[in-house]
Order: C-alpha cells, then structure tokens, then sequence
C-alpha cells in the first residue's frame, strides 16, 4: 500500500527543509507518494474595499497560478527528477487547517512541516503554524527543526 | 446632471475672485444652494393637504410591503443569516472567493458612519427624543428591503470573463425586466443611474467631506472649509485614481475598530446611566407619539426618524446592492439573507446607541414647567451646548468622557473617507453603466467626486444635507419601482431555497 506525506511548504527555505526531510522519509518508506502543499493564508473575515472584492475571483486565479508556476512546480520537478511520486496542491485558508484539511482528504499517512526560525512576538500571542498543527492535526506531525 | 456640473465648476472658478471679497465658502454655498434647491423641494415636497412628505410615504410603504410580501422574512432567518456570515454554510472550495461576511463588512462600511453620528443627532435636534422610535422601526421594515435589493443584486450581476464582477439595480432592473417582459428596464436604469452619481456626489462624498471638516475644526478651530476639502480631495484622488490601494486598506481595517470602540464607549455610558434608561425609552415612546412640542409633533418626529434611517441604513436606495454583488455563493438568496443584517446593525443597534446617549446626558433642552422640549429660532431642539450634526454628538459623549470628541475627530475623519471610497465606487459603476467601462470614463467621474469634495466642505450644512438626502432618496424611487416589479423573482428563490433548506439539501459545511 502506497504511503502518503503531505509537505507544507512556504516558498523559502523553512518550506525546503520539510521538503528534503520529506525525501529522506520517502526513500525509506519506499512506496510513497509526496503531496506539495502551499497554502496561501486567508481569513473569510478580512476587511475588503468594493473595488478589491469586485476584483477578488480574478486575484485568487492568478494567486493560485503564481503559487503553482513560481513555488509547488519547481518543487514538483526537482522530487520527479529524484524519482519520487509526486502531486502539488494550492488553497487559500489558514495554514494549520488547511495542511490539516489536505491531509485528512488525501488519506495521508504523516503531515512534514518545518518550524520557522522567526517566531517572535506575534508567534509567541498567537500561536505558530507548526504550534497550531501539532495541536490540531487529526494525523501525525513531524516537525522539522 | 449638468446644471450640478455647471455649478460644481462655477463654484471652483469663482474661488479666487471671491476669496478677495471675503468668503470662498460663502460663495461656493450659495451657487450650490440655488443650483439644487428645485430637486431639494421637489424631493421633500408634502402630500397635498397635509406636512408629510410623499418620500417619505414611498419608503415607509415600500419597506412595509416587501415585509409582508415575504412573511416577515427579517424575523424568520436571523438564525440562518447569521449561520451564513459564520461560513457555515460556505463550500470551503471557495475559500479566496469573496465571502458572505466580507460582502456584509464590505457594505457596511459604506454605510455605518456620519449617518450614525451626526445623522441621528440631526433627527433628534429636529425631531426630538420621540424619532429614534421611528428610526428603528424604519431599520426593522428596512431590513427587507435590503433583502429584496441585495438578492436581485447577485442574481442578476455581471460576471465578465476576466472573472471581475459588476452588479446593482442599474444591472438587475435592465436585465429582471427582461426577463418579466417589462417595457422601460433601460430607462428606469438609466434614471437609477443618474440619481446614483448625484447620491455618490451629494451624500456619499459631500456630506462625509462637510461633517469631517466640522469635526476638524471644532477641535482645531474655526477655518475655511476648503482646505478640509483640498487635503480630503487630494487623499481621495491618490486612491481612487492614484490606485495607492495600502490607504483604503489600513482605512478598510481601522474602520471597524473603531465603529466596535464607538458602540463600546456608548454602550459604557449607557450602562453608567443605567437608571435613565427607562426615562429615556419613555421619552422615546412619547415623543413617537405626541412630538413632545418639536415643529410638526408626532409627525414631525416621523419623518425624521424615517428620513435619518433611510439616509443610514441606505434600504430601497439600491447601493447595498451593488456592495454585496461580488460575494461568491450559487444561491443569491443567500446574500439577501445576510444584507438584512446590514439595517439591524445599521439603525437599529448603532443610530439607537447614539440616540441614547444624547438624551441620557440631557443634551436636548426641555421646558421644567411644561416637560416640552425648548424650541430655537431655527425650528430645532434647543440643545445644551447649542451644538447640532456631529458636534451634538460629541457634545454629548463629551460630557461624561471629556477625551472622547478627539478620539470622534479621528472616527468621523475615517468614516467619512471609508464611506467616501465605498460610494465612489458606487457612483463609478452607475456612471460606467451610463458612459461605458474605460479608462477615460473612469478618470472623468473620479475627477468630479474629488471637485465635489471640496465643494461639500466648504457649503455649510443645510445645503448639502438637503442635496444628499434629495439625492439618496431620488435613487430609493426608481429602485423601490423596480423592486415592487421584481419581488416576485425574489419570492420564488425564497421559496425555493426554504424548502430545500428544511429538506436537507442544502447542507451545511461546518456543524
């Protein structure tokens, strides 16, 4: 049976380590299948202008075409390249949910995030990505320091 | 339309010979007081035989019509509004879209504001204590036509093929009437369409541009209007035109805050008062009824309340419906169920607060021999401070924090330029309508919302409130018109969407 991790990534290096700790697990599990995840973070309860919400469908096209092109396929052709299955997917949401969400969708068997070096203030009020899906994931949660 | 035009330019062109002879804003108020004072009259014009004005009647009728055409329809969904602002019922295959509590956030910034301040101290200085009850049942019955409006409003926008989308009644009157085989859609929104620009002008730009300067100066003291409205036209056009979209965002989120901080404050002094309250809600009642000696009596409190909730809340006006056209959702009635809110939160919740306030602190003056209210010279309440608009307001809040009229300087400032960017957007699009989507077009109309600006600020109150409210309430009488012909669209997709939402087909995402 084929195993299945989901990789968040963000885009920048925090994103790229999860991705080659995610390779490493790969290649030991042997049958397994890499879902790229890039969430682009959203709130249904942000503060629009009428002009920017009359626009909104054709922003989130293109956000969702830019997040592809420029971030998850380059990801893509460089795990193809190393001989593993691979697949992207983008959404809009909330970070921890969203890799929750995909997980839970893909059958996943592990969710392989990346702890980012700048936590700071507002990390430390609000709550971390990485926090907030260790505490909330309905799968394991590896994260990589 | 033009005669506006010719006016706006005469004042601006008159300004250099008239500030020699001593008065820019003088001059700018009486050439625009003579070009709108034959629509003022014919907007406000009574009833034959009576002191009721026949725009107001329309509205009342109106809003009481769609309430018991669709049964009430404001008091049977709250639940299910509410669930629907909550996300509960939104595909999270949508998430990105335009959400249901955006497209409400959205409209409401462009509504919650000056109308909320200086507005209810307006009706109340006229109207006295016994407006505000007329005011929130005009927020109750508004609350469906808002319904009407906003769900017609989705169901007939365009969606273009770049993935923008443009709605409003110019678009649902054209295309509803179609489909109902109506004669006159192009006409009436073409009509529509003219008062929207006027009402962009008048009460959207105008009137935010003079209570700002107002405020401005009532801290800063006295100067001449015009440079409230130069510096207010300038940010406007950097955004509008300009496109520097990072001033209308921080605006898009302080804007909230302080409307939050505002109903906060309020509901403070309410609650320090809180041996008033029944005193007020009494004068409240009685005044609904006898008039308590304002000019006019009960009526005359009535209208006011009805003329300051209809200027608010904006139901029947058609603006609404354009604000919540771009909310993703396959069923438009869903939207309607969510703009209800909007008159709620609007009059019935906000414009209360800011009416208890001012007769809690006994801002208006009464008679101790009689019990009835003083009346002025000007035909108002005598208030404590002889303070009226938004001063009245702040006089008020001032007397039990004296820090709060700086922090309303800042709030009016704020509001006034929100719901100035809310109905440029507005006026563009009725004006697009008109004169077609480009570049140049679209230059044109921002050109004039910005001369209009500093035409507002510098024209003193009278005028331009009564430009604002004439224009306001022109587009409430073609969208009402268009609405009482459409309502049985809306009927069907209530219908409709009830049954299949106590069947279980439509379901819910999130428990």
């Amino acid at each position: 049976m084929t195993a299945t991790l989901v990789v968040g990534i963000d885009g920048g290096g925090t994103g790229n380590r999860a991705l080659a700790h995610a390779r490493k697990l790969a290649k030991l599990i042997g049958d397994c299948e890499i879902v790229v995840a890039f969430v682009i973070e959203w709130s249904p309860f942000s503060f629009h202008s009428a002009e920017e919400n009359a626009i909104r469908h054709k922003r989130r096209e293109e956000e969702i075409s830019a997040a592809t092109a420029r971030i998850v396929e380059p990801a893509l052709a460089m795990l193809r390249e190393a001989g593993f299955a691979a697949r992207g997917v983008v959404r809009h949401g909330n970070v921890a949910d969203c890799l929750n969400d995909i997980a839970v969708e893909e059958g996943a068997d592990q969710i392989v995030v990346a702890r980012s070096s700048d936590g700071g203030f507002a990390a430390r009020v609000f709550g971390s990505v990485t926090a907030s899906l260790v505490m909330t994931a309905a799968v394991p949660v590896t994260v990589v320091g | 339309m033009r005669q506006f035009l010719v006016a706006a330019l005469a004042a601006l062109f008159a300004l250099p010979a008239s500030a020699q002879e001593g008065g820019i804003d003088a001059a700018v108020n009486e050439a625009f007081a003579s070009a709108t004072g034959w629509f003022v009259n014919f907007i406000f014009a009574p009833i034959p035989g009576t002191s009721f004005a026949w725009i107001v009647a329309w509205l009342v009728i109106g809003a009481s019509v769609f309430t018991i055409y669709f049964g009430f329809v404001q008091f049977r969904v709250v639940g299910h509004s509410l669930a629907l602002v909550s996300g509960k019922y939104s595909d999270p295959k949508d998430a990105g879209e335009v959400s249901h509590f955006q497209a409400l956030a959205t409209a409401l910034s462009g509504t919650v504001g000056l109308g909320n301040i200086a507005g209810v101290a307006v009706a109340v200085s006229i109207g006295g204590a016994g407006a505000t009850f007329w005011m929130i049942l005009a927020g109750l019955l508004g609350m469906a036509s808002k319904f009407t409006e906003c769900t017609l409003g989705v169901k007939y926008r365009n969606e273009y093929p770049d993935g923008t989308v443009s709605g409003g009644p110019m678009y649902y009157i054209t295309k509803g009437f179609t489909e109902r085989g109506l004669p006159g859609g192009k006409i009436l929104a073409i009509l529509f369409s003219v008062f929207c620009v006027l009402g962009a002008l008048g009460g959207g730009n105008m009137f935010q541009a003079n209570q700002a300067h107002q405020q401005i100066s009532g801290v800063v003291g006295d100067y001449p209007g015009w440079i409230t409205g130069l510096i207010f036209a300038a940010i406007v056009f950097i955004v509008i035109v300009g496109g520097i979209k990072s001033i209308a965002r921080v605006t898009e989120k302080v804007v909230p805050f302080m409307g939050v901080l505002y109903v906060g404050v309020a509901l403070v002094i309410i609650l320090m008062n809180l041996d008033m309250v029944g005193t007020a809600f009494s004068q409240i009642i009685d005044g609904a009824f006898t008039g308590n000696g304002i000019v006019g009596g009960a009526v005359g409190a009535l209208i006011q309340g009805f003329r300051r909730a209809a200027f608010s809340n904006e139901a029947g006006v058609g603006s609404a419906a354009i604000a919540h056209s771009a909310v993703k959702t396959k069923e438009p009635i869903t939207e309607g169920f969510v703009s209800l809110l909007e008159p709620f939160i609007d009059t019935v919740v906000i414009c209360t607060m800011t009416a208890l306030v001012i007769i809690i602190t006994g801002q208006l003056m009464t008679d101790p021999a009689t019990g009835l209210y003083m009346i002025g010279d000007d035909g108002r309440v005598v208030t404590a401070t002889g303070a009226t608009g938004v001063g009245l307001t702040s006089a008020a809040f001032g007397s039990v924090f004296s820090w709060f009229p700086y922090l309303l300087v800042v709030a009016v400032v704020l509001f006034a330029f929100s719901t100035m960017i809310s109905w440029s957007y507005y006026g563009l699009k009725a004006w697009t309508y008109m004169f077609g989507e480009g570049k140049a077009q679209e230059l044109t109309f921002k050109v004039i919302f910005c001369v209009f600006t500093v035409i507002g600020a510098a024209a003193s109150l009278g005028p331009v409130i009564d430009f604002s409210d004439a224009m306001i309430f022109a587009m409430a009488v073609v969208n009402i018109v268009a609405l009482y012909l459409l309502m049985p669209i809306v009927k069907r997709e209530l219908d409709s969407y009830l049954s299949r939402l106590r069947s279980g087909e439509i379901k819910r995402f999130k428990p």
